[in-house]
């Protein structure tokens, strides 16, 4: 409808409230007036800039010395060879299998949580009947995001080691052996899902109620609605929750440790070209970082650099993704106002 | 064709489906409340048989927790106690020191800097700020741990810790350099950025009307943010703060790296010695003794550990609810 007529267009604009101010347009003081201020004052406002300052240097530090150290250590041949057992740096193969690990994990994760987080924030933002009920799921979700990622690792190696679950890693003596790509990445799914159902929700509660009510006229029902309207019109709010998960699962090397076997080399389980690796045990490259360390069996730093300057560069690439996700809605607001339902949780 | 009929049945149809829709959306959600109540009652239930063979004294001190832990590896009880028994004030007061020393730092910090990203940073600096919180808060936790262990611990290590300090306290730990110190200052800078976020958002929507009407009042910039923004933002500080202490209560892998791995209660008492002693927080050791979990009374103790941080979690996640309340007055979000 761009070829309105001009009558129409002027309503509006003669209702229009002046626009409310926001941070940059807030008439200041003229600066030079810090020197009138108290002492303390101008201490504080020094200290503010220092603050703020440091923390800028902080992460340049990390960053360049994580990018010198990656990159001086970083060798193509590390990409496709399989880590070895060895006592030297120079014969302890690459990171392949660890790289493998972490998209299988992140396939599985993301696979589960991501239906799982979106069906559950639709239903407590659209249904959210009865109300006690949408509560304790609500109180339930806010608990997994408050726990740490290592007791829901013990937690699944208490659960996946029940013989009936046995199907997903493979028979031991007692039980099942409970640890397998496929039990790392479902309690994964449980690490990401918080994520995806405060980022779900925060993008429905931002849907006018008018596009309901518009869909309602037509004759559609609430599920029609929700399904071809609501869920359409959150995309990028869905898709920002997803590379957060995702952002997760990655960063996680407790789980992986826990349920993935602890091996550095991928292990299939069975002849089955695909069930046989998820069935089977790994690593992931956090689990290479950490078994390369000093703190682990490896003690190929050189190595662990190079893994975590590659882990580095995933983190960055996705949270490059979800400011462009989140940043084409918010253009011109306030990033302040709009990054902490996005990443925080 | 009268319009009324198909109509009336096509909706009485299209309600079904409806109700269908919110079963199925409704059986999901209990699916997940049921599996995560199932992990807190089975967790608790697999570590009752610690807590029972302890009592209260689990949470107590007395002897060396590492020994304990050994002795439960081995499957050779210490002589004159039963293979159950564990007092885990070390590593109780190893989680408690590295936390709280961390969230308070971090809390110093991550107020200064919100107000400078709120109120001082010129336009330019903010959109650097802006990425780099971002990252910092995205950087996996085991790289901080390498960072921690392969630069930050070697240089406390021959710097800061003179041979005088090390000989002084040789008989009871080591001190290498994975200490205190070291746990807290990584960890203070992992959840930084989480508290800065939170600050700095509340901070922004305190409604510009409140800050105007003091700065025309004549009150400078600083008193404004202090005496109206700051004061408004109380309670996502206090949010904020519940978060980042949930965040470091649960860090297991760059703590298991940095922190020493010694289940030592570090002692204040020691002066300056106490910042390189080394220390053992729960969730570290957790993850470290996760390789002997299929052991009776290993894994029994392993998940009652487990179970102290659950509750914990639980309990702070329902302060930060509560700390939340008094912002929906205004209108923010936090």
């Amino acid at each position: 409808m761009s070829g309105a007529d001009p009558t129409t267009e002027q309503i509006p604009a003669q209702n229009e409230l002046p626009a409310t101010p926001t941070m940059a347009e807030i008439v200041r003081p003229p600066r030079s007036s810090t020197s009138t201020w108290p002492l303390i004052d101008r201490l504080c406002y020094g200290l503010c800039w220092a603050t703020g300052i440091a923390l800028c240097m902080i992460a340049l530090a990390i960053v360049v010395f994580m990018f010198v150290k990656g990159i001086s250590y970083l060798r193509p041949s590390l990409f496709i060879h399989s880590p070895a057992p060895s006592l030297h740096q120079s014969q302890s193969g690459g990171f392949l299998d660890p790289i493998v690990g972490t998209l299988i994990i992140a396939a599985i994760g993301t696979l589960i949580a991501a239906p799982t987080g979106v069906a559950l924030a639709v239903w407590l933002s659209e249904y959210g009947r009865p109300a006690w009920l949408a509560r304790a799921v609500e109180s339930a979700i806010e608990m997994i995001s408050g726990a740490p990622s290592i007791v829901l690792a013990i937690f699944g190696l208490l659960i996946f080691s029940q013989g009936f679950l046995s199907f997903l890693s493979q028979p031991a003596a007692e039980g099942s052996l409970g640890s397998s790509f496929l039990c790392a990445g479902i309690i994964m799914a449980l690490l990401a899902l918080p994520l995806i159902v405060a980022s779900t929700r925060a993008g429905l509660s931002q849907v006018p109620d008018h596009m309901r009510e518009a869909s309602y006229a037509l004759g559609k029902t609430k599920a029609t609605t929700i399904r071809r309207v609501l869920l359409r019109a959150i995309r990028p709010s869905v898709a920002s929750g997803v590379v957060l998960g995702l952002g997760r699962i990655i960063g996680d090397t407790a789980i992986v440790t826990v349920l993935a076997g602890g091996n550095l080399i991928n292990q299939a389980n069975g002849n089955v070209p695909i069930l046989s690796t998820l069935r089977g045990t790994g690593s992931s490259l956090t689990t290479y970082v950490y078994e390369n360390s000093p703190a682990g069996e490896g003690n190929a730093h050189q190595k662990a650099y190079a893994a975590a300057f590659v882990l580095l560069v995933m983190v960055l690439a996705l949270n490059a993704l979800v400011t462009r996700l989140t940043g084409e809605r918010t253009a011109r607001s306030n990033w302040l106002s709009r990054m902490r339902p996005a990443w925080i949780r | 064709m009268p319009v009324g009929v198909p109509n009336h049945r096509r909706r009485l149809r299209r309600t079904g489906s409806d109700k269908r829709a919110e079963f199925t959306l409704g059986a999901l959600a209990v699916a997940v409340l049921v599996l995560i109540g199932l992990m807190l009652i089975t967790v608790f239930v697999k570590a009752w048989p610690s807590f029972s063979h302890n009592g209260l004294a689990w949470f107590g001190s007395g002897g060396d927790v590492d020994t304990q832990l050994r002795a439960m590896n081995e499957v050779t009880p210490l002589p004159g106690h039963s293979i159950y028994y564990f007092r885990a004030w070390s590593l109780i007061w190893g989680t408690l020191l590295t936390t709280i020393l961390a969230v308070l730092l971090a809390l110093a910090i991550s107020v200064m800097a919100a107000v400078f990203l709120t109120e001082f940073a010129p336009a330019p600096v903010r959109r650097v700020l802006e990425p780099v919180i971002r990252l910092l808060a995205g950087v996996p936790s085991v790289v901080y741990g390498l960072i921690g262990i392969l630069a930050l611990t070697p240089w406390i290590n021959q710097h800061l810790i003179s041979n005088a300090r090390k000989k002084s306290v040789d008989l009871l730990v080591q001190l290498n350099g994975a200490d205190l110190t070291t746990a807290t200052l990584i960890l203070t800078v992992m959840i930084t950025p989480i508290m800065v976020a939170i600050i700095a958002g509340a901070l922004a929507s305190v409604p510009p009307s409140w800050r105007e009407g003091s700065v025309a009042l004549g009150v400078n910039r600083w008193r404004t943010i202090y005496r109206i923004s700051l004061r408004t933002a109380r309670p996502a500080i206090v949010a904020a703060a519940v978060l980042a202490t949930a965040r470091a209560l649960g860090e297991a892998i760059m703590l298991a790296m940095v922190a020493g791995g010694r289940g030592f209660a570090a002692n204040p008492l020691d002066g300056i010695t106490f910042l390189f002693e080394p220390v053992r927080p729960l969730a570290a050791t957790i993850f470290q003794e996760s390789g002997a979990i299929t052991n009776g009374p290993v894994s029994h103790t392993i998940y009652a550990m487990a179970a102290v941080l659950l509750v914990s979690a639980a309990m702070l996640s329902f302060a930060g609810w509560a700390a939340k309340q008094p912002l929906k007055r205004y209108g923010i979000r936090a």
